[in-house]
């Protein structure tokens, strides 16, 4: 099992990284860590005929409390953790392994809709920096997600920055059920909950993966429309979102 | 189809290989350095029998490209053997039988050894953990978990 031929390239900057594709459109594909490309080229859902690789583009390896670069891998941004919700989320993903190689930039543009960084930039109200051959542009994470594996970034785009602005008197919370730790989750729950002076709630933002074609925002589970598969009911689902919304509300309360 | 030289370090010696652009660190270990203790099970990053270390790291070697390699220090299995004294995390695994057919373990034992670097005193939970990326079809884990309790304890008594 074996990925397709491909011509591999490594730019090492950014300039040179929108040049290929804008040379190569839709033949070419971006890889960063590899760790959800690399799979689907071997089972040869995906047939790059050009992989242009970022993982040597210095100016996409910074981290910072407002903004990270898309390159850093997620096993940085877990010993770092810029933000407290990266300190919650990051041990969930995957295993170490994965985590050496996998980057935040790879998990976002990816959009699995069962993967923990996309809830992540929903949550905090990230903005997302794209550049291509017009410069760059900022995209809201709530503009960001479209479907299954499908993003607002075009072809000739690259996922540069991940930019978390400052929310305060704010708490956040995740949690997420899977078989086994590490598994991709059955379902999962992140919460953001803000409060006034008096210690009042005035604004919070649930968001839900595995649930649908993209990260959900729902105002609560009864919401959902979860779909039956091989691990799970739809009702199962359903079920356990309501419970991990409750727990993951009155934990980021408690944090605010 | 692109071909590269690679230079990189492999369990401490300079190495050398021409691959294909397509070519993973797993099939390059193996069949270009002639390196077949890294075993290949799935090939597509679930069963972690292929996990090496990069600069240290534990990576899956069949979801990192040859040519991503070029310049990294690698540690295979056959980097734990140092003549006639067993690592202690092969020690572990040898008290313990952690192993029914063995094809799992090279993954195992890499995961394990930097597991335990980073972590000199698991519980019994950690352990298990660590070991959630890493399938075996046989043993059941039970006696794996053991091998590598007993591997951290060797490691602590230095």
């Amino acid at each position: 099992m074996r990925p397709a031929p491909f011509d591999y390239v490594a730019p090492t900057t950014i300039e040179e990284v929108v040049a290929l594709l804008a040379e190569h459109g839709e033949d070419a594909k971006i890889v960063a860590g590899g760790q959800s490309l690399i799979p689907m080229m071997a089972l040869r859902l995906a047939r790059p005929a050009v992989l242009v690789d970022i993982g040597g583009v210095d100016s996409l390896q910074h981290v910072g409390p407002g903004s990270i670069g898309a390159g850093v891998t997620q096993a940085t941004l877990e010993r770092e953790a810029p933000h407290p919700l990266l300190a919650e989320v990051l041990p969930l993903i995957a295993h170490p392994a994965i985590r050496n190689r996998g980057t935040i930039g790879g998990s976002i543009a990816h959009a699995d809709p069962a993967a923990e960084l996309p809830a992540v930039a929903l949550l905090c109200d990230a903005e997302l920096v794209a550049r291509g051959p017009a410069g760059e542009r900022v995209i809201a994470a709530v503009d960001f997600f479209e479907s299954y594996l499908t993003t607002a970034l075009a072809p000739d785009e690259v996922l540069t920055e991940i930019r978390f602005p400052t929310h305060h008197r704010t708490g956040f919370a995740f949690r997420e059920v899977s078989r086994r730790h590490g598994d991709f989750a059955l379902v999962g729950a992140g919460a953001r909950v803000t409060v006034d002076r008096a210690g009042d709630v005035v604004d919070q933002r649930l968001v839900f993966i595995g649930v649908g074609s993209t990260p959900v925002i729902a105002e609560d589970a009864s919401e959902l429309e979860p779909s039956d598969d091989v691990h799970a009911t739809a009702a199962y689902r359903k079920h356990v979102a309501g419970v991990l919304a409750r727990d993951v509300l009155l934990t980021a309360r408690s944090r605010a | 189809m692109s071909e590269h030289q690679v230079e990189l370090m492999v369990n401490g010696k300079p190495r050398r290989a021409t691959v294909e652009g397509r070519q993973t660190l797993a099939d390059a270990l193996r069949v270009e350095l002639e390196l077949t203790g890294t075993h290949v099970g799935c090939e597509h990053g679930v069963c972690g029998s292929c996990t090496v270390l990069v600069d240290g790291a534990p990576v899956r070697s069949c979801l990192m490209l040859a040519v991503q390699a070029n310049g990294r220090s690698v540690t295979t299995v056959e980097g734990l053997a140092h003549g006639a004294n067993m690592h202690p995390v092969r020690q572990g695994f040898y008290e313990c039988h952690s192993f029914q057919c063995g094809f799992c373990t090279p993954g195992i034992v890499m995961t394990t050894a930097a597991f335990l670097a980073g972590n000199p005193s698991p519980t019994e939970h950690e352990v298990r953990e660590s070991l959630a990326g890493n399938l075996c079809r046989c043993t059941g884990y039970q006696s794996i978990v053991e091998g590598v309790q007993r591997a951290a304890e060797l490691m602590r008594e230095g």
